[in-house]
């Protein structure tokens, strides 16, 4: 094999992505991936006959609709519906639902807290305003403040103008934002302790911090800032589970006469002279390209596959310390039929949505008190969902698949992974299910339980962390990865990144892929194929 | 108010006046108010804004958000909530009131009632318990939500003086514009005001929930001497322009829930700023708003004319036929007693000075054919209508 332009190491969303926009630029392009399936963390997969499982990632709404129109993936099968609920369970047999219709909204809030559901007029107001902000960012290369290079000084006077299109009060609320805990920044808002849950756990997801922890509001924003056709905030499923985002920008890739080579992990990065000349697979083969883009996250790729004396020492000792924690477990379920929630009158909607089952912050703190402590939470945070209501192709019909994302999961429990624990972890998630859905257990054919150390090895995030580093306000924007290599490029000549550990980070967002083929393009002067952002105003 | 877990069932409630409206409803053009489900027209347009204008309207009132306001600090706290000066108000008397937040921006606008000395009710059109609870840090006060345990309707227009005497209820001849009375009809107790949002002679009855058909019944008894006619919100959009009143979330953003900076609007920008009282002593936002009033004023929600008979619908406003838009409308009607389009739009301001010329461009359809019209606008002071007998007491007798 030979005569590539590039290849892209990883078939993930971000490196389909990015490979999508360079073989669209005209590039001949090579994906490589170390299974023998593609999609990385977004990806679903039969592993039990007639079950589909989305294994890793399990909704959508931050994918980019820029990326999604510009690759054409409505034709190349990509659909997203829209989810119409959330709701959180009580310990006391009530429950608190977030409804999409306004008015079954409102009283639902009402029947919790009348003053909280007048203050969340405020909330959304004030959400959506850092949203719409953020938003503007994340199809674009994060400007290097301290260069005065034409580009950089536009992309950071840009920057500045968007802030400063803040009011003062509004500058001064936005970096508390940025730097506070989700409790703290919630309760400026809200008095009642379900509603204080309800809206804090978007927040915890996939980070390695608690409900209190400085940082974890801005994660929230990071889980309201997607959309679903323009309904910003609003979560959806891809019909076929996420592996059809894999899917369809597999086959737009291939399509733009791309080439995915899957069996197929890269052992090394070759570097020759400060330039990279393609890559090394285990089996020992050798591809060469003066591309080479690494989807893998910044620790892995620059203390796996690169080696030490290629770089500068800075860069390893930043990739060393990279804050890439793993936190979250997951549950996927095949089910005999639909369990049943007795709390829920019948005929409730709220089955249909996200559901969950920690319903204060007291509980959402402790279950992160045993992370802390090396142990798996006793009383975890499930965000669970049944997409096979929707999606007849999950399941077969009148059968159900459920999803259950888990925080919080450590890496490696004290004394390490057995199987015996990995099936004591499964089963505090089944526990806590069955707390609120007497034949759930009885409903139960087939359990596939992932630990973070089960993500690692299975898709390569190191430690299992979902967003390929941690979203806090030091691995953000200009900072993400590292300081100095925010804008893509690795540290040797032809060599760049384009995975969640770049710019704008985690969530199947596809930004990272796009932002990076940009800087690709620009570098091997080709035209542009990405998308600019589609304006909200 | 009472929520089960089965409300999810009927996405908006139904007002203790549905069962009469539901029965008189030939358009079945429903919309959600403060999560009620209220009539967009009854059944004709035209004959309920003509009995506003020429009869009595009937319209349910029930989802308006009420708060009582009582306690110790009462007073002071609305004293230092509102923007106007409260303190010629008596028990007994009702005034227009405006809020803003501490950047000077109004929250929201509504009716201030007050029945006894630290007894009040403030009637609002978007919800405000949060802010209302906010502001009381420090002040002894309670604030109770009533907004589902009043029923309220709006009885409105030139004989609507008559309606109500003819169906029992005495006792309203001395009442005078924003006095509030307790009465009965029959053996029904009820408070009345003589308050209303359409320009017209007109009463708002207050009643409760367990009360409201019976109230209903006794008004629409009378219907073989009068015209009354049930109207929907679509009559008293009409009704409203005519007469001046703005409606917040609107005609304007309301401060809490503006996303963009600039968006929201002070009370001197939405034409309200008769009653901000700078010299009453301090409330939230006086301070940004001395600021403001000491700088030539930026732009105004102003009460416009368009020339010509088009359907406005949206338009830009320019300065002449061309040019950069200076403005928007907000809100327009074809008034069918002036035979003039109203309407009331957000125009910049010029060194403080309103544009000389103002041009409004629309597009309107002609048999699904889509033209453009350009039309002249003339800025209004006052309101469009204003009908002499609206303040008489007592009140003319049909």
């Amino acid at each position: 094999m030979g005569n590539y332009d590039a290849i892209v190491i990883g078939a993930g969303h971000n490196g389909l992505t990015n490979a999508a926009f360079l073989a669209k630029a005209g590039l001949r392009v090579l994906v490589v991936e170390k299974n023998d399936y593609i999609g990385g963390a977004t990806v679903s997969r039969e592993l039990h006959k007639g079950w589909k499982y989305s294994n890793c990632s399990y909704v959508s709404s931050l994918f980019r609709p820029e990326i999604y129109n510009a690759l054409d993936l409505g034709r190349h099968g990509l659909k997203v519906i829209p989810l119409i609920s959330s709701m959180t369970f009580k310990q006391d047999g009530d429950y608190f639902g977030s409804y999409n219709n306004p008015n079954i909204r409102r009283r639902e809030l009402m029947r919790h807290s009348p003053r909280d559901a007048d203050a969340v007029v405020r909330f959304d107001a004030d959400v959506m305003r850092w949203c719409r902000l953020i938003r503007g960012f994340l199809l674009r290369t994060p400007p290097d403040p301290g260069s005065f290079r034409p580009r950089d000084a536009f992309e950071f006077a840009y920057l500045m103008k968007k802030f400063y299109e803040l009011s003062e009060s509004q500058i001064y609320e936005f970096i508390r934002f940025f730097t506070m805990s989700i409790a703290e920044y919630l309760e400026n808002y809200f008095e009642n302790e379900t509603i204080l849950a309800h809206y804090s756990g978007g927040s915890i997801i996939g980070t390695g911090l608690g409900v209190y922890s400085p940082g974890t509001a801005y994660v929230l924003l990071h889980h309201a800032m997607g959309d679903v056709d323009g309904n910003i905030g609003s979560w959806g499923f891809a019909r076929g589970g996420m592996g059809a985002i894999a899917g369809s920008l597999a086959s737009a890739f291939q399509s733009h006469g791309g080439e995915i080579k899957t069996d197929a992990e890269v052992a090394q990065i070759m570097v020759s002279g400060n330039k990279a000349t393609g890559v090394r697979l285990a089996s020992g083969e050798e591809i060469s390209a003066r591309t080479v883009v690494s989807n893998l996250d910044a620790k892995r790729t620059f203390t796996k596959v690169m080696d030490e004396k290629d770089l500068p020492p800075d860069l390893v000792r930043r990739a060393k310390n990279f804050k890439i924690r793993g936190s979250s477990g997951k549950v996927n379920i095949a089910l005999d039929g639909m369990p049943t929630f007795p709390s829920l009158p019948k005929d409730s909607q709220l089955t249909l949505g996200h559901m969950h089952f920690t319903d204060t912050l007291r509980r959402l703190e402790k279950a992160y008190d045993d992370w802390k402590d090396d142990r798996w939470s006793a009383d975890p945070y499930c965000d669970t969902l049944i997409p096979s209501q929707y999606d007849p192709s999950l399941a077969p019909p009148g059968k159900h698949m459920m999803t259950v994302f888990v925080q919080y999961c450590p890496v490696e429990p004290e004394g390490g992974w057995t199987g015996d624990k990995r099936d004591q972890f499964g089963q505090t998630v089944i526990d806590q299910i069955a707390d609120y859905s007497p034949d759930f257990k009885s409903l139960l054919l087939h359990a596939e339980i992932r630990t973070p150390r089960d993500m690692e090895n299975d898709v390569g995030l190191t430690e299992g962390n979902i967003f390929q580093g941690e979203l806090t306000f030091d691995q953000l924007m200009f900072n993400r990865p590292f300081p100095g290599y925010a804008q893509y490029r690795g540290p040797v000549k032809g060599m760049y990144m384009c995975g969640s550990s770049t710019h704008p980070g985690g969530g199947v967002m596809g930004a990272p892929g796009a932002n990076a083929a940009r800087e690709i393009l620009r570098d091997l002067k080709k035209a542009d194929t990405t998308p600019e952002e589609f304006s909200d105003d | 108010m009472n929520i089960t877990h089965e409300h999810f069932r009927q996405a908006l409630q139904r007002t203790p006046f549905h069962d009469r409206i539901s029965a008189l409803s030939t358009t079945e053009t429903w919309t959600g108010w403060n999560t009620y489900k209220v009539a967009r027209v009854v059944d004709k347009l035209s004959a309920e804004y003509f009995a506003v204008r020429s009869g009595c309207a009937v319209m349910d009132l029930t989802p308006m958000e009420k708060y009582r306001i009582t306690g110790k600090d009462a007073y002071a706290y609305l004293d230092r909530l509102l923007t106007r000066d409260i303190s010629t108000l008596k028990p007994g008397r009702v005034t227009y009131v405006v809020w803003c937040n501490d950047e000077g921006k109004v929250i929201d606008d509504g009716t201030l009632f007050q029945f006894g000395e630290q007894d009040y009710r403030l009637c609002s059109q978007h919800h405000q318990l949060d802010w209302l609870l906010m502001s009381a840090s420090g002040y002894d006060v309670q604030i109770e939500t009533e907004t589902h345990d009043v029923a309220a309707l709006a009885v409105q227009g030139p004989t609507s003086y008559s309606v109500l005497t003819a169906a029992g209820i005495d006792g309203l001849e001395q009442l005078k514009p924003f006095g509030i009375v307790d009465l009965h009809c029959g053996d029904i107790p009820i408070t009345v005001s003589r308050t209303g949002y359409t320009g017209d002679l007109g009463y708002e009855v207050w009643v409760k929930p367990a009360d409201a058909l019976r109230l209903w019944d006794a008004i629409f008894s009378v219907q073989g001497q009068y015209d009354i006619q049930p109207m929907g919100l679509d009559a008293l959009e009409m009704v409203r322009i005519e007469a001046g009143f703005v409606m917040p979330g609107f005609d304007f953003n309301t401060a809490e829930s503006t996303v963009r900076n600039g968006y929201d609007r002070s009370p001197y920008e939405v034409g309200l700023g008769w009653v901000v009282n700078l010299e009453k002593g301090h409330f939230t936002g006086r301070k940004a708003l001395i600021a403001e009033k000491a700088q030539p004023i930026k732009r105004r929600l102003t009460k416009i004319v368009v020339d010509g008979n088009k359907p406005v619908g949206e338009a830009f406003i320019y300065t002449g036929k061309g040019g950069k838009p200076v403005g928007e409308i907000k809100c327009t009607i074809w008034s069918p007693v002036l035979k003039a389009n109203l309407a009331l739009a957000d125009v910049d301001y010029v060194k403080g000075r309103l544009p000389e010329k103002l041009w409004a461009r629309f597009d309107y359809q002609r048999e699904l054919k889509w033209r453009t019209a350009w039309a002249e606008c003339h800025a209004q002071s006052k309101p469009s209508y204003v009908p002499e007998h609206k303040s008489a007491t007592p009140p003319d007798r049909f």
